[in-house]
């Protein structure tokens, strides 16, 4: 990637993340009693990691076909309880064998 | 609690973080970072979720209010934490202290720092060893094999970065119906920015991940206000 486009986005996004920890870790110690406020900040980790991996997973290999593949597997594997390391691997390997029997046969 | 202590404490974390780490690396790579600006990336931010957004960011030369609204959003749990862990620290944490450790907090970090009684700046600096070595180190391995192994490899595991975030969110959601919800709900809203030519078209990626999250998120409080902060990691 280019650097001219790169160093500014890099610069950006290291810098919001360091202020969105320090600010509060320096200046503010009280609790958050708001209920409303305490709820929002509990949900939106799921509601951001939901947004980025779906539909974006289907995407995120050669064929939607291996995607799915993969996103079935971790979608099973997640829901059995498996640990973050298995479900990559399965979620993988799952993606992987689409791939190779698409490359294979078509 | 003592630098030693926490760089033990740490060593699990560490271990987690070079697997996780390792996707992203790969991930970096065939969006298009060379090597050395995935590093880059891991060593200045060391957030996995909004990591991922931002090379996605990167990737579309995307605009740079874009991509400090998309890490401010994304990364807004650490400030809750911050919040939490200050309840927790003891008078070794001065303000320089602060400035230095704030850089460490991630969920797994949070996770362990706040199930302590009381710690100090030697624990927490100790805690982030191993973490900060492991999340480096896996991005230098995934991006370099993704430079070396063949397309149809790098294709297979550049995916794996996408189920570590269903294996974080779908047990959640089995334990709480309301956190079903939400990430249901912002999944919906999500193929909607995707599939609807005109949203798909004006609507960049990182800002339509800011828009569905907070849009759910919202929708969660309004039906449920009740829910207590979860402060356990």
């Amino acid at each position: 990637m280019d650097n001219s486009i790169f160093f500014p986005l890099l610069l950006v996004s290291a810098l919001t993340t360091y202020l969105v920890r320090v600010i509060p870790f320096t200046v503010f110690r009280k609790k958050i009693t708001n209920r409303r406020v305490s709820a929002f900040f509990y949900y939106i980790p799921y509601t951001v990691l939901s947004a980025m991996t779906f539909p974006a997973m289907l995407y995120s290999t050669d064929s939607v076909a291996s995607a799915a593949a993969g996103a079935a597997a971790a979608i099973f594997l997640a829901y059995k309880g498996k640990n973050l390391l298995i479900v990559a691997i399965g979620t993988c390997a799952a993606a992987f064998a689409v791939s190779l029997i698409r490359m294979l046969v078509l | 609690m003592t630098f030693r202590r926490g760089v033990t404490d740490g060593f699990a974390i560490g271990i987690g973080y070079l697997s996780v780490s390792f996707s992203f690396g790969i991930m970096a790579v065939t969006s298009g970072l060379s090597w050395w600006q995935a590093v880059l990336v891991s060593l200045t931010n060391l957030t996995s979720a909004g990591q991922v957004a931002g090379v996605g960011i990167m990737s579309a030369s995307g605009g740079l209010i874009e991509m400090a609204i998309a890490q401010f959003i994304i990364n807004l749990r650490y400030s809750l934490m911050a919040i939490s862990l200050s309840q927790k620290t003891d008078e070794s944490m001065t303000v320089p202290a602060r400035l230095f450790d704030s850089f460490f907090i991630t969920d797994e970090i949070f996770g362990v720092a706040v199930s302590k009684k009381s710690f100090g700046f030697k624990y927490m600096t100790g805690l982030a060893v191993y973490p900060v070595l492991g999340w480096t180190l896996g991005t230098l391995l995934g991006a370099v094999l993704g430079n070396i192994l063949p397309p149809i490899v790098t294709n297979s595991l550049s995916i794996g970065i996408y189920g570590m975030f269903v294996a974080i969110v779908l047990p959640v959601c089995r334990k709480s119906k309301i956190v079903a919800g939400v990430s249901a709900l912002s999944v919906m809203l999500s193929v909607v920015f995707r599939y609807v030519p005109f949203l798909h078209e004006n609507v960049s990626s990182g800002f339509a991940i800011i828009i569905c999250a907070v849009i759910a998120a919202v929708a969660g409080v309004i039906i449920t206000p009740d829910r207590r902060a979860r402060t356990d990691g």
